[in-house]
């Protein structure tokens, strides 16, 4: 068997994510099998596939959720590969789950609150005597918050808790709390389930913003094709498991093992 | 009517304590779903502490003002217990952090063995007891019959805890730290995933709930006077039944639950008679669970499908 490798657009240029070789065994289930692929700068990558063809495995061992069986995740050329979930947030790959979680009994400025907390300065007499320094960074913090929340359409909400919101509102608050740590890879898990077609088209949109303004990556999850054709510069589709194509959006609609993965076979 | 009042100072008094003490069962259950059943210990230590630093410091050094000495105290007590606090969590919980819930369990139990009988070689299992600092209070009603006797103590004790509960609420509400603890007790994966340092948090907390079960070691060797290593073990089951009342992971509920738990004892012991005072406390505690499971301020949690 040939494994299936992502084009690589320029060999110059390192990419920002590389998985090299990725394997993850439950017992005597290989979820993952050799999965290999690279995600570059200011680039949007979907992984498809059905379900559990281990798409949610491949996005939990790169974000240090699980201790892959083998394989190695590099970001920015450096090995992420059991480091605590804070101190890989904090070199710039941040998350989102299929379901949502926010902090719902939180106000949604306090959730964009939170999610700064990396950058600011977080020293405890600080905060206690509320120095200059201090007040200025909350003053900052909330600044860019309000940034944010002006950007996914939320700022009419910033006081209300954020179990309150809609559907489709916490989804976009969520995409805004990952935004506001300025990661350098954003992944997202399965962003438009539960969205309706305008929403979805929102978050399109939302995402393309999200590239050419922030300069961001985004590696995704999605189940919705029109989002997913519509989007991304690159597809890698997963079968039980394994990588059976990747390329550009036109070649994966076209290639037979993937409308045989989708569909069967005639 | 004046013995009504007079059980009310009293119940409100105990019920300060229980608070103080139930804040650091309610505090770290909210965050790591854990019992931390060597807190009462910890309660313990600080009394020791409490107790022999102001032993020395009117024996051995001669200091006379007493707010001078309560001041000293406090800090010292504050200081060691939530060391104390800090390195419990560290040796004892810290290394067991993802196996399943009976083994910290198991881990606390036998933490609060161990400081049960450290205490026990380094003090002794006798009795220690010191000169009341603080005495006197004011005595109201008519001269013959029931008077309503407030010790300055109960006053002071009063004071210490509203000023620290006050503190605790304000930083739990609008400091930075305050707020990732908030969101680590709401999801403790995903505080972790947006880089917050979630062991850190988890820390500040076994450092806050010792600091005020020192504050509670600290006016109960004060109020009492007499102290033994065995105290720990009595009082933290009342704070953890206050706890559990209040609704546990709740930081009102503790205080509400600690009051509650305080006044029934006091009123208990007045009315019917002192050996029914655990039997009530109790039995407002089943009570209260049968009715509402998540305590009376506790949410009740909702399984979302």
């Amino acid at each position: 068997m040939n494994a299936v490798t992502a084009p690589i657009t320029t060999l110059t240029e390192r990419s920002l994510l590389q998985v090299r070789n990725l394997s993850m065994r439950f017992g005597g289930l290989l979820a993952v099998d050799n999965v290999h692929f690279d995600v570059h700068r200011h680039r949007i990558f979907a992984i498809i596939g059905p379900n559990g063809a281990g798409k949610t495995t491949v996005f939990n061992c790169i974000g240090g959720f699980y201790r892959p069986t083998s394989g190695q995740v590099l970001l920015d050329d450096q090995s992420i590969h059991g480091l605590p979930s804070h101190r890989i947030a904090r070199l710039g790959l941040v998350r989102t789950f299929q379901n949502v979680r926010l902090f719902k009994n939180m106000t949604v400025v306090e959730n964009l609150l939170i999610s700064q907390h990396t950058q600011l300065e977080t020293r405890f007499l600080h905060g206690l005597f509320k120095t200059p320094k201090y007040r200025r960074a909350e003053a900052e913090a909330l600044e860019r918050a309000a940034f944010w929340l002006e950007k996914v359409n939320l700022l009419p909400m910033a006081n209300r808790e954020a179990g309150n919101l809609a559907y489709g509102q916490q989804r976009r608050l969520e995409i805004a709390r990952c935004m506001i740590t300025q990661p350098k890879l954003l992944m997202l898990d399965e962003p438009a389930a539960g969205l309706n077609p305008q929403e979805t088209r929102d978050l399109d949109r939302l995402i393309n913003e999200l590239r050419a303004e922030h300069g961001v990556a985004v590696l995704l999850i999605e189940h919705d094709m029109s989002l997913v054709m519509g989007v991304s510069d690159e597809i890698l589709v997963m079968e039980y498991g394994r990588p059976i194509a990747a390329g550009a959006p036109e070649q994966i609609r076209n290639d037979p093992r993937v409308i045989k993965a989708y569909l069967g076979e005639e | 009517m004046l013995e009504f009042f007079q059980q009310i100072i009293n119940g409100l008094t105990l019920g300060s304590i229980y608070a103080l003490i139930a804040i650091g069962y309610t505090m770290v259950y909210g965050i790591i779903g854990m019992i931390n059943f060597a807190h009462g210990e910890i309660y313990m230590i600080s009394a020791y502490i409490g107790l022999l630093t102001i032993t020395a410091l009117t024996v051995q050094f001669g200091v006379e003002a007493v707010p001078l000495i309560l001041l000293l105290t406090l800090t010292i007590s504050i200081l060691v217990t939530s060391a104390y606090g800090w390195a419990i969590e560290r040796v004892a919980y810290r290394p067991l952090r993802g196996s399943p819930r009976l083994i910290p369990l198991i881990s606390a139990i036998g933490m609060s063995i161990f400081l049960q009988n450290y205490v026990q070689i380094g003090q002794g299992a006798r009795d220690l007891s010191m000169q009341p600092l603080i005495s006197g209070g004011w005595r109201f009603g008519p001269a013959e019959g029931f008077q309503v006797y407030l010790s300055y103590m109960q006053v002071l004790i009063a004071v210490v805890t509203v000023v620290f509960m006050t503190a605790l609420t304000l930083f739990i509400a609008r400091s930075r730290l305050g707020r990732a603890c908030r969101a680590c007790s709401q999801d403790l994966t995903m505080t972790n995933l947006l880089g917050i340092d979630t062991n850190r948090v988890i820390s500040l907390t076994f450092l806050l709930g010792a600091a005020l079960a020192a504050v509670a070691g600290v006016l109960v060797s004060l109020y009492i006077g007499k102290i033994n290593p065995f105290i720990g073990f009595e009082a933290g089951i009342k704070a953890f039944t206050a706890a559990v009342l209040g609704g546990i992971g709740s930081i009102p509920g503790a205080m509400l639950g600690g009051i509650i738990l305080g006044l029934s004892e006091s009123f208990a012991s007045a009315y019917l008679r002192t050996e029914y005072k655990d039997v009530v406390a109790f039995s407002l505690l089943v009570l209260v669970l049968l009715f509402r499971p998540t305590g009376l301020l506790g949410k009740p949690e909702i399984e979302k499908v």
